[in-house]
């Protein structure tokens, strides 16, 4: 870890706290006022503010996620730094990649 | 015959990096330090023990050693505080090499200590006038509260980010840092931030806080070493030093 990375995380950690809550808020909205599925998708497709809500989540989430998980690689792994660079990326890539995937899903037209 | 009253069972490191404990019977006297146990069994039983102290006081920070799994200054450890029915269990300080016995390596400890710029770089010379210090000033007193470290090594001894990563500076060393960085009267301050910045600095710390519990002094490194990651990352902001 250094100053970078650091800074990094402590900055996506700080975009995503407000998100959460935000997201927990909007769970137990949909589930009290029992919205179906497509009840949902009549309100998320086609909208620019949830793309860009659930897409700012998903690549601050995959950053945050993936700088701790190349922490752990390099002090509890034999990979050498790296290495556990290359790994915390690709796995960043991943999870971008099936957040994105799943935020298209809800808002695309 | 053993009399648990009067006797206590000890056992130390004997050997180097491999060895095993020995055990040794020690008689038990009141307001007896951790140092006098190890004292009576070189003095009494077996002159070959190594050990390291020299103060006696509190002072020096040479006599620490892992006591009943914790690490402790010996000199200032009453036994009766630490004893486990009767038993004790005396090591070196973990997280260093072993020389022999009970004497840490404390080599790659001081090495550490040059690596964080722990070391006060003047910016005036003895011509200059003396620089006034407000004690009040709020550098000043993060300083003060950091500055009374000893170098006994039980922080780094205690501390289990340098037992996952053997490039952290550890948190004696960045205790340090943070005292000259925040001297105004030290010169090499932009050069420290950015020792104490890279792979292996202040921001491997994850603030367990073990060597808050065990300093003998009573410091918070975790909250030095907190001070720096803010220093630190307010210094890369605005460009005045890298990753």
């Amino acid at each position: 870890m250094n100053v970078r990375l650091y800074l990094w995380q402590r900055l996506t950690a700080a975009v995503m706290v407000p998100m959460i809550m935000l997201h927990l808020a909007l769970i137990f909205y949909a589930t009290r006022q029992g919205l179906t599925a497509a009840d949902i998708l009549s309100r998320t497709r086609g909208s620019v503010a949830w793309a860009l809500f659930y897409g700012t989540f998903v690549l601050a989430a995959s950053s945050h996620a993936s700088i701790g998980i190349r922490n752990i690689l390099t002090e509890w792994s034999p990979l050498k730094d790296r290495a556990a660079g290359v790994s915390a990326m690709g796995f960043a890539l991943l999870l971008g990649a099936l957040g994105l995937g799943a935020v298209a899903a809800v808002v695309s037209p | 015959m053993s009399n648990t009253e009067s006797e206590l069972t000890v056992s130390l490191w004997r050997g180097a990096q491999s060895g095993s404990y020995e055990t040794y019977k020690v008689p038990m006297h009141a307001n007896q330090t951790v140092l006098d146990v190890v004292t009576w069994v070189q003095r009494n039983v077996d002159p070959t023990l190594s050990y390291r102290f020299a103060c006696r006081v509190g002072m020096c920070g040479s006599c620490a050693m892992t006591v009943n799994g914790g690490p402790r200054w010996t000199c200032r450890t009453i036994v009766a505080k630490v004893v486990k029915g009767g038993r004790l269990e005396i090591g070196p300080l973990e997280n260093l090499p072993v020389i022999k016995d009970l004497a840490a390596d404390m080599r790659v400890f001081f090495e550490k200590w040059q690596q964080a710029k722990g070391v006060f770089a003047p910016s005036k010379t003895r011509h200059d006038a003396i620089e006034r210090i407000k004690s009040d000033s709020e550098a000043r007193i993060a300083a003060d509260l950091a500055i009374e470290c000893i170098n006994c090594a039980i922080c780094y001894a205690a501390c289990d980010s340098v037992r996952w990563n053997p490039d952290y500076l550890g948190p004696a060393q960045l205790n340090r840092a943070w005292t000259l960085v925040n001297d105004v009267r030290d010169g090499k301050n932009p050069e420290r931030l950015q020792a104490v910045a890279v792979k292996g600095g202040c921001h491997s710390c994850h603030s367990l806080q073990s060597c808050q519990e065990y300093c003998p002094m009573s410091l918070n490194p975790t909250a030095a070493i907190a001070g720096l990651k803010r220093r630190t990352m307010r210094a890369f902001i605005k460009g005045e030093i890298k990753a």
